[in-house]
């Protein structure tokens, strides 16, 4: 589903990423764990474009996005993202966050996206919030928003960026439960977090990565009962 | 007081009853008002396009916006005025008041196109991402997301932009328009009384500028509707 080959990233002089390569493939649960600094959302972020990628060559679908000429918002259309800090658009009631792209973009009309939206609202909780403006929602309501109107556009795969990391410590657990349903669904994601337990339970692989290269990958349970790599075993030992 | 007070009656119907002076004004406020309205829309358009010059990545935009702000900032309006009057417009059959407009809409465009770029920059860059990996387009963002929350942001600039503008066309007597200002003058003029016609102006303006500030605070609010917590 997506193939990353050999990225490499600068900002400016300092190289973020040194060669990555990865093949994300449809159903899976990728979480990327890694020390601040490590390049693990800038990885992420490379994934939809949001930061150019210096050198390499990404494919989603088997279709070359990192090239000039693709079509970057139609690709992005195949990709939700959420952010560490929401990004909910404050002059818009959530109803309105939820069936803007969808209906911008024409990929339904206002009743049918309206309809989706309330359904996703549903899901994750908070269909009696749908006249509110984002302002009047706790932190926890406004990551669960955000990945409703992620889903919105039906993505294949949610990328989400340190998705409780600017969370008070009580709301993390209804943003993981959101999460937990998401990937038990089906949905392909790749996840970068800090949260480890949830790593455990719900990756299907790990990816560690430290210094801009992925140091080791496995499953939850190789990398955090048997992990080879010094590093690695370093930084659990720190976070665990 | 009796006696000062006649003299002050008949002051005033010498500077505005007699002769029907009173039109001059009447035809004068007129006048400011359009210049004024046509420049304020101009200003904008030209404020946003240079300011999204002036954000643009490409370095010939950046250079045309800056070239632009400077040049109008660096010179006096009096100046820019003439100029576009007297060089620009001097073969162009156009009635007079629009290229007065024109003329303080260029300049104004310069003043806006900093209060619009510091609006759109007062946006958190995550929201254009969050638009972006929506999927939406580069304009549709702006349009969609970006703008509407910087315009809560840069109206009262912007409203004090407008403001500025509307005293400043107090000069278009010097391209021969008899607006609020040049009218005051004339019947200064034609009077040789100072005091009258000149305060009889400053209070026009006044009741222009505060009518519209009035007008301006009531759709700040309607714009801050969003802000409820």
């Amino acid at each position: 589903m997506i193939k990353v080959k050999n990225l490499h990233k600068y900002f400016g002089e300092l190289e973020v990423l040194r060669g990555i390569d990865q093949h994300i493939k449809k159903g899976e649960v990728v979480v990327v764990i890694g020390p601040s600094g490590s390049g693990k959302s800038t990885f992420l972020r490379c994934l939809n474009l949001l930061e150019d990628v210096t050198k390499g060559d990404i494919y989603v679908d088997d279709e070359l996005i990192t090239d000039r000429k693709a079509d970057v918002n139609k690709i992005r259309q195949k990709m939700g993202m959420v952010f560490q800090q929401f990004n909910l658009f404050p002059h818009l009631t959530i109803m309105e966050n939820i069936t803007l792209a969808p209906t911008l973009l024409k990929k339904m009309n206002k009743e049918q996206a309206k309809k989706r939206a309330m359904e996703l609202l549903n899901r994750v909780g908070l269909a009696d919030k749908a006249e509110a403006y984002p302002a009047q929602l706790s932190g926890g309501q406004k990551q669960r928003v955000a990945i409703a109107r992620a889903l919105a556009m039906d993505p294949e795969v949610m990328l989400f960026d340190e998705p409780t990391s600017a969370l008070d410590p009580e709301m993390v657990g209804e943003v993981l439960d959101v999460m937990k349903e998401l990937a038990e669904s089906g949905m392909t994601m790749v996840i970068v977090t800090h949260e480890m337990g949830f790593a455990r339970e719900v990756a299907t692989r790990v990816l560690f990565i430290d210094q801009g290269v992925v140091q080791e990958e496995g499953t939850p349970q190789e990398i955090f009962e048997h992990a080879q790599n010094e590093r690695t075993r370093e930084f659990l030992g720190k976070v665990l | 007081m009796n006696a000062w007070f006649a003299e002050v009656a008949a002051t005033f119907t010498k500077c505005f009853i007699k002769d029907d002076r009173w039109q001059l004004l009447l035809s004068g406020i007129g006048v400011t008002i359009k210049v004024s309205l046509l420049a304020v829309i101009i200003g904008i358009i030209i404020g946003f396009l240079i300011a999204l010059c002036n954000l643009s990545k490409k370095k010939p935009l950046k250079i045309i916006g800056g070239v632009y702000t400077d040049v109008i900032r660096g010179t006096p309006s009096v100046t820019q005025l003439m100029i576009i009057y007297f060089v620009i417009f001097a073969t162009v059959n156009l009635d007079k008041w629009i290229i007065a407009a024109i003329a303080f809409g260029v300049n104004s465009g310069a003043y806006v196109s900093e209060i619009i770029r510091a609006g759109i920059l007062s946006i958190d860059k995550g929201q254009t991402e969050a638009g972006r990996s929506l999927g939406l387009s580069a304009s549709q963002t702006m349009v969609r997301i970006i703008a509407p929350q910087a315009i809560k942001n840069i109206f009262p600039a912007l409203c004090n932009e407008f403001i500025v503008l509307i005293k400043e066309t107090a000069i278009v007597g010097y391209v021969g328009l008899m607006d609020i200002q040049k009218a005051g003058d004339f019947i200064k003029s034609a009077t040789y009384e100072a005091f009258m016609p000149l305060i009889g102006t400053a209070i026009i303006y006044y009741v222009l500028i505060k009518i519209l500030t009035l007008l301006l605070s009531i759709v700040e609010k309607k714009l801050r509707k969003s802000d409820v917590r």
